[in-house]
């Protein structure tokens, strides 16, 4: 059996893994134009702000690359050629294959201002971006960031934690609308302040200036010209499909793929953040973009691959992320746009919060946490965890498993109910009754 | 309220003392800080991606790792052999 991979990102490596668990000799080939392979792309944020040197970056040891027995080949994959199960590479060659993974991830939407192919304009896609990022990265120097999300935010702090002065431009009135709700904006913001990004809300970058092709200035929306030394934008992800639509394989957004991760093609599959999986609870295809299931996708198309029949079954949204310095674990719906018989509601700090199970010590120490809990009529729907993360992993299975919360839901919508008390009691229920008294 | 905090501080010591790192691999992205502020030089990461406790009579428990991963993939879990001893 041939199997080509095309791509070397978390869904291929974690692909491979999966066929080598059934599959001990059949040939895998992996065609990657990443020139530094398998690295933790999530990981560049924390480069940026020196938390991790550049050659801990790789998860994978040289042996564990050679127990994978593969042969790497650095190119470009050029064309699919479905008729005659073979994809040619730049420079020219020609693999076959039998089984075929499209993990060609995705890439930074470009900044589409006048302007935006001068010097010293970053994404942040690779680790070539980064280095570049950090090798103008200077102390005392300006930088301008424009985006609304997470990476966005994590450039901001990159770049601030390099000691350069910040200017952070956004569209929206506060920082994440469609996931923050207010306080929670609030809170990142001043975070973010008091770390001196200047915040520009509302604003967007219009026109890029420049000097002998350097950069060197933005012209906001509001008409002001923010100078600067280096501008870093994240305004979004795009999967990479461009070799499966030329192959003709069904695409939206990205290449569809049913629960086997395989495409409308035989024995093509796809998986990461380039596939659209169908979720059967929404009712249609959706993009990811996370690793943790782009580790999961690779999985179950290397299994399927390998002849190992195996569904992927799209679990409750689930991200983990930074901000402003903050843990923060969103599960679940949390956003805008919710329905009305769900009912939202938070808390801050408080001192019944620090004494959850004492038999697990996650971290501590964080100046703020939050709580955000979205209660449906029969279940917990959604929620936000700020700070301390000991309520993360419970909530992350209430909200999973719908567990029915009739027990609880009235004390939880009690006024200045001690939230964090009545969930870990109740989840210490759940988990007699789900795994009996012997556990837990 | 400072009997709650000794009491608190003696769980956290005793998890420290008693306990392992555990991680949840669903939280991990790999970044490697674990596996970089480890003193003894314990790849973490590696047990963050297999899922595994850090099971190592080199672990100091010094709670480095669990104290910087930035995505709250490691915790101390108690392993609770010796508990009933103790109570």
């Amino acid at each position: 059996m041939r199997y080509l991979i095309l791509g070397s990102g978390v869904a291929a490596i974690s692909a491979i893994e999966a066929i080598r668990s059934v599959d001990k000799s059949g040939e895998i080939c992996v065609v990657s134009d990443d020139p530094h392979g398998y690295y933790s792309r999530p990981g560049l944020a924390y480069y940026l702000t020196g938390e991790v040197e550049e050659s801990l970056l790789y998860p994978y040891r040289k042996s564990d690359f050679e127990r994978l027995n593969i042969r790497f080949y650095r190119a470009i994959a050029r064309r699919i050629l479905p008729a005659e199960r073979v994809v040619e590479l730049e420079p020219a060659a020609r693999l076959p294959y039998d089984k075929l993974l499209i993990a060609t991830g995705s890439q930074a939407v470009p900044l589409r201002v006048a302007g935006a192919d001068l010097k010293g304009i970053h994404k942040l896609d690779h680790l070539n971006d980064a280095r570049a990022i950090l090798a103008q990265a200077r102390r005392g120097r300006t930088a301008i960031v424009t985006g609304g999300g997470i990476t966005a935010l994590e450039l901001a702090e990159g770049l601030a934690t390099r000691g350069m002065k910040v200017h952070y431009v956004f569209r929206s009135e506060r920082y994440w609308p469609n996931v923050l709700d207010a306080a929670e904006s609030r809170l990142i913001e001043s975070r973010l302040q008091s770390d001196g990004i200047e915040l520009h809300r509302q604003n967007e970058v219009i026109e890029i200036l420049g000097k002998n092709g350097k950069f060197q200035a933005v012209k906001l929306a509001d008409g002001r010209l923010l100078r600067g030394d280096l501008l870093a934008y994240a305004i979004g992800i795009a999967p990479r499909i461009a070799l499966a639509q030329q192959a003709g394989i069904a695409c939206e957004r990205g290449i569809l793929v049913n629960e086997r991760m395989e495409t409308d093609l035989p024995d093509i599959y796809a998986a990461g953040d380039v596939a659209q999986v169908y979720d059967a609870a929404a009712g249609r295809y959706v993009l990811d973009s996370l690793w943790s299931p782009a580790r999961e996708q690779g999985r179950f198309a290397g299994w399927n691959m390998a002849g190992k029949t195996s569904a992927y079954v799209k679990t409750v949204p689930f991200n983990v992320t930074r901000l402003a310095g903050l843990t923060t674990t969103i599960i679940g719906n949390v956003g805008s746009g919710r329905d009305e018989d769900v009912l939202g509601i938070a808390r801050g700090d408080s001192e019944t919060w620090r004494e959850l199970p004492d038999a697990i010590i996650a971290q501590t120490g964080f100046e703020v946490n939050r709580l955000r809990l979205m209660v449906g009529e029969g279940h917990l729907v959604g929620a936000i965890v700020m700070g301390d993360q000991k309520l993360s992993s419970p909530l992350q299975a209430l909200i999973g498993w719908k567990v029915d919360i009739s027990p609880i839901r009235a004390a939880l919508l009690a006024p200045n109910a001690p939230l964090a008390d009545i969930l870990a009691a109740f989840w210490t229920q759940v988990k007699q009754q789900s795994f009996g008294q012997g556990m837990g | 309220m400072f009997e709650r905090l000794f009491h608190h501080e003696r769980a956290r010591q005793q998890a420290m003392s008693a306990g392992q790192v555990t991680p949840d691999s669903s939280r991990c992205v790999q970044c490697g800080i674990c596996s970089f502020n480890c003193p003894i030089g314990i790849d973490v990461r590696r047990h963050a991606w297999l899922g595994e406790a850090v099971v190592n009579s080199r672990c100091l428990t010094c709670g480095e790792c669990v104290a910087r991963c930035p995505r709250g993939v490691l915790i101390f879990e108690r392993t609770d052999l010796f508990a009933e001893g103790k109570r």
